[in-house]
């Protein structure tokens, strides 16, 4: 049980996949000009995450170990990844048609969201059990989710107070918080590994 | 149409460079660059992939149905991923090992599939290479400015050679994630202050 409290931590916090390993810095800068949509990416990317990480580590360990296919493995993976996103967006226009309006939009920038493909690697590289695989890809895409809402929340900000030279308005400001903002989340981080 | 291949080559280089421009394929500009050779090797693994990917589109646009377009595009890409994965593991493995997972994450690089997307499958083949050529050269120029700042002033070394005094104590800060955001950032705001002033002349 402590282990995987410790997984959840590392992934969400000290191991931060926005702002300490990279990944997903697209949408960070490109949907956290508001704080709807930032949340809405990041439901999108939460649901997405879980289901490809998991659908991803099925695959290979049932499909591309056994065959001895594993240098298909980019190939495989991103073809999963792509059919899935179509595969939610069609059942969630029909089933939910609610939230497929929040998160419809959404969807298609998924494909290409480098998180969710990194997560997906990343869980095989780390050779993850199942369970650890779906902890690990709900964590870390919840990490993605808060600070995608944090940046939002502070660009908001920044916007009324109007202090913001013009030389670094927009993305420049944006990439020196989110530095900011890993500092904070690295000072976490004798709690996990 | 030499003097447009020059043009669509050209742009890339630094009127549209990707990564300072628009953004585009940050994630792995800022997780390579800590070392100069490292984002060299990247570099030119994306040079390879956007040139592929460019020339193959560009063959196949008239067959492929709008629709089905995003995911035949990344099978391309993907296949032209996988190439560069093969090659890299069989001849340069340290490399391989040091690039990680950022090697397989070039398929999910915004600027490939933007290429791809915005160009390459409306234009004919030479053209496409020609852009996908110095679109790439773009980023791994990106990469390298960025690398240099950070080796330089982060480790007082450039390509591992020292360049700066023996007791140079190391500005740690910029070989972490966070460093690399900052600075990314500020880089951003000064090319937005030279362009500027490059505009106003």
């Amino acid at each position: 049980m402590q282990d995987y409290l410790l997984l959840i931590i590392a992934a969400m916090f000290v191991n931060n996949i926005v702002l300490i390993l990279f990944l997903g810095n697209c949408p960070l800068v490109g949907v956290t000009s508001s704080m709807e949509s930032a949340f809405g990416m990041g439901a999108a990317v939460v649901f997405v995450t879980t289901l490809a990480g998991t659908a991803c580590w099925i695959v290979q360990r049932f499909a591309l170990e056994p065959l001895a296919l594993e240098y298909l493995q980019t190939l495989v993976f991103i073809l999963i990844i792509a059919s899935l996103v179509q595969f939610v967006e069609i059942v969630l226009q029909k089933v939910a048609p609610p939230l497929y309006r929040t998160l419809g939009i959404f969807l298609p920038l998924i494909t290409t969201n480098c998180m969710v493909f990194g997560a997906a690697i990343l869980s095989i590289k780390r050779d993850y059990t199942f369970l650890q695989t779906l902890v690990f890809c709900l964590a870390a895409a919840v990490g993605f989710a808060l600070v995608l809402v944090f940046m939002a929340g502070l660009r908001e900000r920044m916007e009324v107070s109007g202090r913001i030279p013009a030389a670094l308005q927009g993305v420049p400001i944006t990439m020196i918080t989110a530095g900011m903002m890993g500092l904070s989340f690295a000072g976490l981080l004798g709690m996990a590994h | 149409m030499a003097a447009r291949i020059v043009q669509e080559f050209t742009k890339g280089l630094w009127k549209e460079i990707a990564p300072l421009r628009f953004a585009l394929g940050i994630c792995s500009a800022l997780a390579v660059s800590t070392r100069v050779d490292n984002a060299l090797g990247l570099g030119i693994a994306v040079v390879f992939v956007t040139c592929m990917s460019n020339v193959l589109i560009s063959l196949v646009r008239n067959l492929v149905p709008d629709k089905v377009r995003i995911a035949v595009f990344i099978s391309i890409i993907a296949t032209a991923v996988v190439i560069v994965e093969l090659v890299m593991q069989a001849y340069f493995y340290p490399l391989f090992l040091v690039l990680g997972i950022w090697i397989p994450l070039i398929v999910v690089n915004c600027i490939v599939l933007g290429r791809a997307e915005a160009f390459a499958r409306k234009n004919p083949v030479a053209l496409s290479l020609a852009d996908g050529l110095g679109m790439g050269l773009g980023f791994t120029l990106s990469l390298l400015v960025i690398a240099s700042i950070r080796e330089v002033l982060g480790s007082g070394s450039w390509l591992g050679i020292a360049v700066l005094p023996d007791g140079y104590p190391g500005f740690g800060f910029l070989l972490r994630p966070p460093g690399a955001f900052v600075i990314f950032g500020v880089l951003l705001a000064a090319m937005n202050v030279v362009s500027k002033r490059l505009e106003k002349r």
